[in-house]
């Protein structure tokens, strides 16, 4: 996702220096014939740091996403269950590497990014900000939240600036999997005891309307979403997203059994689609703005993994430094 | 000579270039790319990052450092010579539509 894509050397300071006009007429023409621009090629700095901005967040919000799950693995109810959630929990891990070496090719390092998450400087989906204390969370983001997030990644394989649509392509792939575990972790708990219905339909009425959310603020308070929709980085807007999943969720909450949390979800004949209610953004600013229950935790988590692991990276430098030393060491003593 | 995301100061571990064959009898294509301190270490990387779902027999890692690319620059001029050179295909030579196993 970067060098061998042809990328040349030395060349990443060039797009700061802002390009001339038969560069910005180029650019606009790629745009305009929904072409793909390549790392190497000319960019106006915000589309850089547009870019760079969602793609690191939405890295970000892999690495954290692993937490609420990684929180279950012991728990789970059976042996098939856990192993189902580390790979999942895995995947998440790998998602995210995917998107840093994307965000990278754009000039950002890695260590930066990091520690824009650490420090709060950078954003991640609030979504992860939420408890997970029941086994059947397990179920609810793998069906809604995880659903959500297909929807959303789906049209960005083809976003505008190539490594990111092929990252997606590869994320998209993967994901499948986590909705339908969800949706069956979800199904065994409604087939079984009142109680393990119960826990289900709890859940679900928990995760609803944050998942809902995911999609971002309605398309009248985005101000992001324009420019980006105008760079071929977002191919629908916020509101479409969000109505395309919930027509989607009604028959799979059908299936379930499960009763959504919105009381105006009713079928409109002449949309040809389900109209819903309102959803409380007061709560979504509230959690953006770090007020979430475990905005606090999750960063703090974050960040004794990554300190917590600067021995084991210092131990595999020394290892590696001390390797080729040997290795030069040899080759000296035979010449 | 500085490769994009890898910037000076503080010391990280290098960036590979991953390469994977699916299957015998396929090349290796590029995969991606990932960062680790060195050749062993990026093989291992690569099969945990890259093949979670049996996507390769055969692993290749390399140095993103090592790798020397055409300018993209010049680009236009260097891929100049085949512009026009439509008679290198074989769908050039129309006259022979018609001919079976032609």
């Amino acid at each position: 996702m970067s060098l061998a894509e042809g990328t040349a050397p030395g060349r990443m300071d060039r797009g700061a220096a802002g390009g001339d006009d038969a560069e910005m007429a180029r650019f606009d023409e790629i745009m305009a014939a929904d072409g793909r621009i390549e790392p190497t090629d000319w960019m106006p700095d915000a589309y850089r740091r547009a870019l760079v901005r969602q793609i690191s967040q939405h890295a970000h919000s892999e690495i954290i996403g692993m937490q609420p799950e990684g929180n279950w693995i012991g728990r789970a109810p059976s042996l098939k269950r856990k192993a189902i959630l580390m790979a999942k929990v895995q995947d998440e891990a790998g998602h995210g590497l995917y998107l840093y070496s994307a965000a990278q090719t754009l000039g950002t390092d890695r260590d930066t990014m990091f520690e824009q998450l650490i420090t709060g400087k950078a954003r991640y989906s609030s979504i992860f900000n939420y408890f997970t204390p029941t086994w059947a969370d397990m179920g609810s983001i793998g069906w809604l939240v995880d659903g959500a997030a297909i929807c959303n990644q789906v049209p960005l394989c083809r976003a505008s600036y190539g490594p990111y649509g092929r990252a997606m392509v590869r994320i998209c792939k993967e994901e499948s999997f986590h909705q339908r575990q969800g949706f069956e972790i979800l199904l065994a708990l409604m087939r079984g005891t009142d109680a393990q219905r119960e826990m289900a339909q709890e859940s679900v009425n928990r995760w609803y309307g944050p998942a809902l959310m995911m999609f971002g603020p309605p398309d009248a308070d985005s101000p992001n979403s324009q420019q980006s929709m105008a760079w071929n980085i977002k191919r629908f807007s916020n509101d479409e997203l969000r109505q395309r999943f919930v027509d989607m969720l009604v028959p799979q909450a059908e299936v379930l059994g499960i009763t959504l949390p919105d009381p105006a979800i009713a079928w409109n004949e002449e949309r040809q689609s389900y109209d819903l209610g309102d959803l409380d953004w007061t709560e979504f600013h509230e959690v953006l703005a770090g007020r979430g229950q475990a905005n606090a935790e999750r960063i703090e988590r974050r960040r004794e993994a990554h300190e917590g692991g600067e021995w084991v990276r210092e131990a595999a430098r020394a290892y590696a430094r001390k390797q080729a030393e040997a290795a030069d060491a040899a080759e000296a003593q035979v010449a | 000579m500085a490769s994009p995301g890898e910037s000076g100061g503080r010391e990280q571990w290098p960036l590979w270039e991953v390469f994977i064959r699916s299957a015998r009898g396929l090349s290796h294509v590029h995969a991606g790319s990932l960062h680790a301190p060195d050749a062993v270490m990026a093989v291992r990387n690569a099969r945990d990052v890259y093949t979670r779902r049996n996507e390769g027999v055969s692993v290749w890692v390399v140095p993103a450092a090592a790798i020397t690319a055409s300018d993209p620059d010049a680009r236009g001029a260097f891929f100049e010579s085949p512009q026009g050179k439509d008679y290198r295909h074989a769908t050039y030579y129309s006259e022979a539509d018609a001919v079976r196993h032609l």
